[in-house]
């Protein structure tokens, strides 16, 4: 080898290296430039999308990339320019954002707090993303915004149902376009109501993790409220596939409606073995047993097949909504990939022409002004009626879709029909309600 | 020097080296070319590359020395990151509380799962290790404890954060982000700009450097007494040994805390990098992760682990990144049959196809290369050298080499 003659001057000269080597950090502090964290310099801004590509949410967080992609296009002025036509606000006029053009860059997050702050953080230091976009949990979610507000740069995040992303784990720099937990519930609620009565004894079943505890402490309250009766409340463990030893005691329960707190591949075991459970053929109490499922999507709706059925539940956006921006999207959504979006493809390519609008307004790409432009913002045009972003905690007020499963589905596609779309007035809250308590947005983060 | 042998000293400096000159080594292409791409020189990967060195060498301690395969060791690295993120809580910013803590902790629970589950050998060890680490995910995940006394302990699978509304009562203004004695702050960066080539030089990284060195010396250490000498006996033959009247048991239960403790370290430096703790660093895949870094890299041995890390993060993290559109301007100059033909061809083993290249990687190494990647090394060491490798090593049948 060639170091078995180590020298005196050798190994003097050696440690000098190293000594300077452990030296050099003590007198380095951050990057100072004026201005903020990955301030695009050259003709394009690079933006990052963080989704699932591998794992049990890989299916939405694909779909989500494919919406990304197309709004990337539509921002640099390619193919029909989708919702770009039908958006309220008209600052963008297809040449890129503030005249620079649109690239991105990609990363997998695993569903996984971990790897997605992993490649968060390859996005903002190698790649120079100046805001993330995507994801689909809200653990990931959370994680990732701050990470976002540390770094300085924008989150803007993308399938993410829990109450906590905007309530106690709310962030500056972070903004939630999808709907949460207290709003499925305060639409189901009325729906509920009307569809099964008001004298209902419900049982629980909810996958034990913060998602599910804050969905299920949702719905409850908003089931009691209309008059339900809530029997009993079980958590399942995450990723069970045999759910029978939870589905059996409902039968001896005296509940006479299911509510399946669970997503994913929960709640596509969960819902399958309870129908062929035959509950939905009970009758108990003198009614027809029933089950709901509060956070539906059109994926887990079609791994469930023809069990959802009659099985309602809600969404924060539809492809079959009627309205002009929903319409635009969809035709070139389909006109791209074949295949109608699912509502986190919505939310993310929404998500992303918010974001771009918000540079055009502010002038700037620097987090601090685009905060400023999207607080309180109000707009039309992307689906679901007129949306505003509170500025009180980054949440987007929006109509929320109560949906349930087609009885008679024409093709592969046609799985959920719209029952209801709840009003916007009726799904609001107070920044400061219990649920949602304990937040602090702090102040924005342009970072370096 | 330091009390090793010629050879270890050698491979100690070697191993310096490398790390410190890591923003060089990782950043071989110019920043905007096309092949900047597979640069891995940006202060997060390496600090992962570092950190997972770590973890994979206290591993080897265990499963390289004495054979014992623990398929739950992720269950320490992620008690590691909840002491660390706790003391950011409860005291101050300042990693030098957090860090003896995470390898405190993780000893102790170390010694308590290796009591019971090393009155086991063989597949029953590994899956009695295994249901510790699933146990300890499940009731972090779920918050159990937290639940059972009404508060927050681990936050649930969102992961442990720190809230301005805890009591940090150390905290002073300034703090916002972990650091080090408040001299210098963990993610503070300086970027060395060479002509086209740009080099990324972060505290953080150099904190970890230093300390997988000081682990890395550790674990030749280890490796080359008496006791370690003790846990290769284990390996090679645990019921003779018992049969001549030594107890093993002492001798692998300190093995397995000492690897516990090293994954305890590795947790703490995770959430020491970012604060925060994350349920999913306890899961299974994440102990099956080291258990392949070690392997692919070759167990037993010194270098191996950690050049095993270094390979899956740098899959983990550079070739997830590469979708169709970076595929499109690779082969832009092709004509546009060719072309695509190309990113069709290349497309399932980039982006989300990720698992796939690292794992055909690894059964071209497991199959070929049964040493790891250290055998490859050495291969090539003799066909340049042209001889034998036993007259290099003269030990090498009795000591693992390196």
């Amino acid at each position: 080898m060639s170091f078995s003659k180590l020298t005196r001057r050798g190994l003097i000269k050696t440690s000098a290296v190293a000594g300077a080597g452990l030296a050099l950090p003590t007198y380095l502090r951050a990057d100072a430039h004026a201005g903020y964290t990955n301030a695009p310099t050259g003709d394009t801004v690079t933006l990052g999308f963080n989704v699932p590509q591998t794992g049990s949410y890989a299916e939405e967080g694909l779909d989500e990339l494919r919406a990304q992609e197309l709004a990337v296009q539509h921002l640099n002025g390619e193919g029909d320019g989708g919702m770009l036509n039908t958006f309220s606000s008209k600052a963008l006029k297809g040449n890129g954002i503030l005249g620079k053009k649109v690239t991105f860059v990609t990363g997998d997050t695993q569903t996984k707090s971990d790897a997605a702050r992993a490649s968060a953080q390859s996005m903002i230091q190698k790649d120079g993303a100046i805001m993330i976009n995507g994801g689909s949990s809200s653990g990931v979610a959370v994680a990732v915004q701050g990470l976002c507000q540390d770094s300085g740069i924008i989150f803007m995040a993308g399938l993410t149902h829990s109450n906590d992303t905007t309530g106690k784990d709310r962030k500056r720099n972070g903004f939630r376009h999808f709907f949460n937990a207290y709003m499925s519930a305060a639409a189901l609620a009325p729906v509920l109501k009307n569809a099964y009565g008001s004298e209902r004894r419900a049982y629980h079943l909810t996958a034990d993790y913060t998602w599910g505890w804050t969905q299920q402490e949702s719905i409850a309250a908003a089931t009691e409220a209309v008059g339900w009766e809530t029997v009993n409340n079980v958590l399942t463990p995450l990723q069970a596939t045999d759910f029978s030893a939870y589905l059996a005691p409902i039968q001896n329960s005296g509940a006479d409606v299911l509510v399946l707190n669970e997503y994913g591949g929960d709640m596509v075991n969960s819902l399958t073995q309870a129908v062929q459970f035959g509950l939905l053929d009970k009758e108990v109490n003198g009614k027809k047993f029933e089950i709901v499922v509060p956070l539906y999507s059109e994926l887990m709706a079609a791994g469930a097949g023809p069990n959802v059925q009659g099985v309602i539940g809600s969404m924060n956006w539809n492809w079959q909504l009627q309205d002009e921006g929903s319409k635009a999207f969809t035709k070139s959504f389909g006109e791209k990939y074949g295949r109608p979006p699912s509502n986190s493809a919505h939310t993310c390519y929404v998500q992303t022409l918010l974001y771009a609008d918000a540079c055009e307004r502010a002038g700037t790409f620097n987090p601090c002004g685009v905060v400023e432009a999207l607080e309180g913002f109000e707009f039309d045009g992307m689906g679901n009626g007129p949306v505003l972003y509170r500025a009180d905690d980054h949440q987007c007020f929006k109509d929320v879709l109560v949906m349930k499963g087609t009885e008679n589905p024409s093709n592969e596609y046609d799985t959920l029909e719209i029952v209801e779309v709840t009003p916007r007035a009726q799904v609001e809250y107070d920044p400061d309600h219990p649920m949602f308590a304990g937040g602090d947005l702090g102040e924005c983060n342009p970072g370096a | 020097m330091f009390g090793t042998a010629k050879r270890d000293t050698a491979l100690l400096i070697i191993v310096a080296i490398l790390t410190l000159f890591a923003p060089f080594l990782l950043n071989p292409f110019p920043a905007g070319s096309a092949m900047a791409q597979f640069n891995a020189g940006y202060p997060d990967l390496m600090q992962r590359f570092v950190i997972f060195g770590i973890f994979a060498i206290g591993f080897n301690i265990l499963f390289g020395l004495t054979g014992y395969l623990s398929f739950g060791h992720a269950a320490f690295l992620g008690l590691g990151s909840y002491a660390v993120v706790w003391m950011y809580k409860l005291l101050d910013y300042n990693v030098i509380w957090g860090l003896p803590l995470a390898i405190l902790v993780s000893g102790v629970f170390a010694l308590m799962i290796g009591f019971i589950s090393l009155r086991r050998s063989g597949i029953y060890f590994s899956i009695l290790t295994l249901a510790f680490a699933q146990m300890m995910f499940a009731i972090s995940y779920s918050d159990l404890l937290g639940r059972f006394f009404g508060t927050t302990i681990t936050n649930g699978e969102t992961g442990l954060q720190v809230y301005t509304s805890d009591p940090q009562i150390l905290i002073d203004s300034w703090e916002r982000v972990p650091h080090l004695l408040g001299l210098v702050e963990m993610r503070s960066t300086y970027t060395l700009n060479l002509g086209n080539w740009s080099f990324d030089f972060n505290a953080g990284y150099y904190f970890c450097a230093v300390i997988m060195i000081l682990a890395f010396y550790l674990a030749i250490r280890i490796f080359r007494s008496p006791f370690g000498m003790m846990l290769r006996a284990v390996k090679s033959n645990q019921q003779r040994m018992n049969y001549t009247g030594l107890n093993t048991r002492p001798y692998a239960l300190a093995a397995f805390v000492i690897s516990g403790m090293y994954a305890g370290l590795a947790g703490g430096l995770m959430a020491a990098m970012d604060p925060l703790a994350g349920a999913e660093r306890m899961q299974w895949t994440a102990s099956g992760e080291v258990v392949l870094m070690t392997i692919l890299g070759g167990a037993g041995t010194l270098i191996g682990p950690v050049l095993g890390a270094g390979f899956i993060k740098y899959f983990e993290n550079i070739f997830s990144k590469i979708n169709d559109n970076v595929l499109h301007s690779w082969f832009a100059f092709l004509p546009d049959g060719i072309e695509d033909f190309l990113v069709v061809i290349v497309h399932p083993f980039v982006g989300k196809g990720w698992n796939l290249t690292l794992g055909l990687m690894f059964m071209i190494v497991v199959i070929f290369l049964p040493g790891g990647l250290v055998e490859g090394g050495q291969r090539i060491a003799r066909l340049f050298r042209g001889k034998p490798a036993k007259n290099d090593a003269p030990d090498g049948s009795k000591t693992p080499a390196e």
